[in-house]
């Protein structure tokens, strides 16, 4: 039986395609995924990411706990509300899980972990809290739902539909969020390089918010266009790009890593250690043919790499894809993608492909 | 789901329509264009190419999958829609206007194995 978020009535009213996805029963388009992504590039959409896991951590020592769990640091988090994004590592520096984490107080920390790897992101932490010592208490919030508005316009489309909301969230800054009321969280974050929020809302006000911004004009957007916005900004999917078997060197997240201290975090042995054979970049495919996926291998002067997301980008109108690449590969080199039995053209270029609607690459 | 009566079917989700000069008009379904989502890329096959009932003979890749198209009956091929690799988006607006291949069967009565549109329905619900 797939687990099912509160909206879930409300996207097959609208005649979602539903899939599964990480044990969630989610929608993956509401018609059109092509139109779904426009709509978020030009104007403003609405998706439902009530399947991530918000988990609460407080407690004396929390901020200690999560300079040990976290590969950034969380001082850098010195204005209430502020975020950031980072990896939690194994021991053999692989990547448990990604996930960004919001500071509120001292010693009052969320963390919001993926869908499909939230129970073992939550047994590690138990884990790791124990080693450490401390007595930080966990409290997943199962009792939320999540809600991302995101495009030019969609802060605006907000504040239309709830006023109300408005005074606690017109001064963020990106990665900042603020309570708005009762267990109500704004944030200035997403996953789709447009400006926007995720509004994280107790269960129960899910259909009043979705519905109120549907109303003011937001387009629902299912997880096919989250994919293909994500993938145009850059941003890696766990799972794909990386997970447990992956060190963050080899995909494209050195710059999550805070390792300017001598602050000790767990997996930081195994990753000072580590030479990455690998650069992660992006790849725009020149020749027709077909379109770029997970698993294709990419032939380069330096030997083979391998895509790790591929997909076509509305945007720009051509097939992209984020590839695991021979240490040296540089940007403007071409390379050859196996796209089923074919060996396509593909320019290789540093991602993200595309940033507040604008296309990034040339 | 459209389905028009008048079409054959395979359980691969092709559909086929037998012209009155015998030779056979060939695409994939309503269905098939529905499950795969928005089309961005067709590769109809070359005319002259002879092929098996069966048979891979193309490509439809969507935003997130590709799949093959499949030869219904043995036959030459005797034109592919070249028109779908500029305008691929064709096939979800109208997928039985938005043919793949013409084939020349090589027996005619090949035709009477497909599915018709009550078989594909249960096939396609499976």
């Amino acid at each position: 039986m797939a687990l099912s978020t509160p909206l879930n009535a409300i996207h097959r009213a609208a005649g979602a395609r539903m899939v599964d996805f990480g044990g969630w029963d989610m929608p993956v388009n509401y018609g059109s995924q092509i139109e779904e992504h426009h709509a978020v590039r030009r104007d403003a959409g609405i998706f439902d990411v009530s399947h991530m896991r918000a988990v609460d951590l407080e407690g004396r020592g929390t901020r200690e706990f999560l300079r040990f769990a976290l590969a950034n640091d969380v001082d850098k988090l010195q204005v209430p509300g502020k975020a950031l994004y980072s990896c939690l590592l194994n021991e053999s520096g692989g990547v448990v899980d990604d996930l960004i984490a919001y500071r509120f107080g001292d010693e009052r920390f969320r963390l919001v972990v993926n869908a499909g790897t939230a129970d073992k992101d939550i047994a590690w932490l138990h884990k790791l809290n124990a080693m450490a010592g401390h007595a930080v208490t966990f409290r997943p919030r199962e009792d939320l739902a999540m809600i991302a508005v995101q495009g030019p316009k969609a802060r605006e489309r907000f504040w239309d539909a709830f006023p109300e909301f408005k005074s606690a969230s017109e001064a963020l800054v990106p990665f900042q969020g603020a309570f708005a009321g009762d267990d109500i969280l704004v944030a200035r974050t997403g996953y789709t390089g447009e400006d926007g929020f995720e509004v994280a809302v107790p269960a129960g006000d899910a259909a009043t918010v979705w519905n109120g911004l549907v109303a003011a004009g937001c387009r629902p957007c299912g997880l096919g266009a989250r994919d293909t916005l994500r993938l145009e900004a850059g941003m890696n999917l766990y799972g794909q790009d990386m997970d447990e078997n992956t060190s963050p060197l080899d995909a494209g997240l050195a710059w999550t890593l805070d390792r300017k201290g001598p602050r000790v975090f767990f997996g930081r042995k195994a990753l000072d250690a580590y030479q990455p054979p690998w650069d992660f970049l992006g790849l725009v495919l020149e020749d027709k043919g077909g379109v770029l996926r997970a698993h294709q291998a990419v032939a380069t002067p330096a030997g083979e790499g391998v895509v790790t997301s591929g997909t076509f980008s509305p945007t720009l109108g051509v097939s992209i894809a984020l590839a695991r690449l021979p240490k040296g590969t540089a940007p403007g080199e071409r390379v050859e993608a196996l796209v089923r039995d074919k060996r396509l053209a593909a320019r290789v270029v540093k991602p993200p492909f595309v940033r507040n609607g604008r296309s990034l690459i040339s | 789901m459209k389905l028009p009566q008048d079409l054959k079917y395979t359980a691969s989700h092709e559909w086929a329509r037998l012209e009155t000069d015998g030779t056979v008009t060939v695409g994939i379904t309503d269905h098939a264009q529905e499950q795969l989502g928005d089309i961005v890329f067709v590769e109809a096959p070359k005319a002259g190419r002879r092929v098996a009932a069966g048979e891979a003979v193309g490509v439809v890749e969507s935003v997130k999958a590709a799949s093959d198209i499949y030869a219904p009956v043995a036959g030459e091929i005797l034109a592919g829609n070249d028109d779908l690799a500029n305008a691929p988006e064709g096939v979800n607006a109208d997928a039985f206007a938005a043919w793949m291949f013409k084939i020349k069967p090589d027996d005619p009565a090949d035709l009477s194995k497909l599915l018709d549109a009550a078989g594909y329905e249960k096939a396609a619900a499976q």
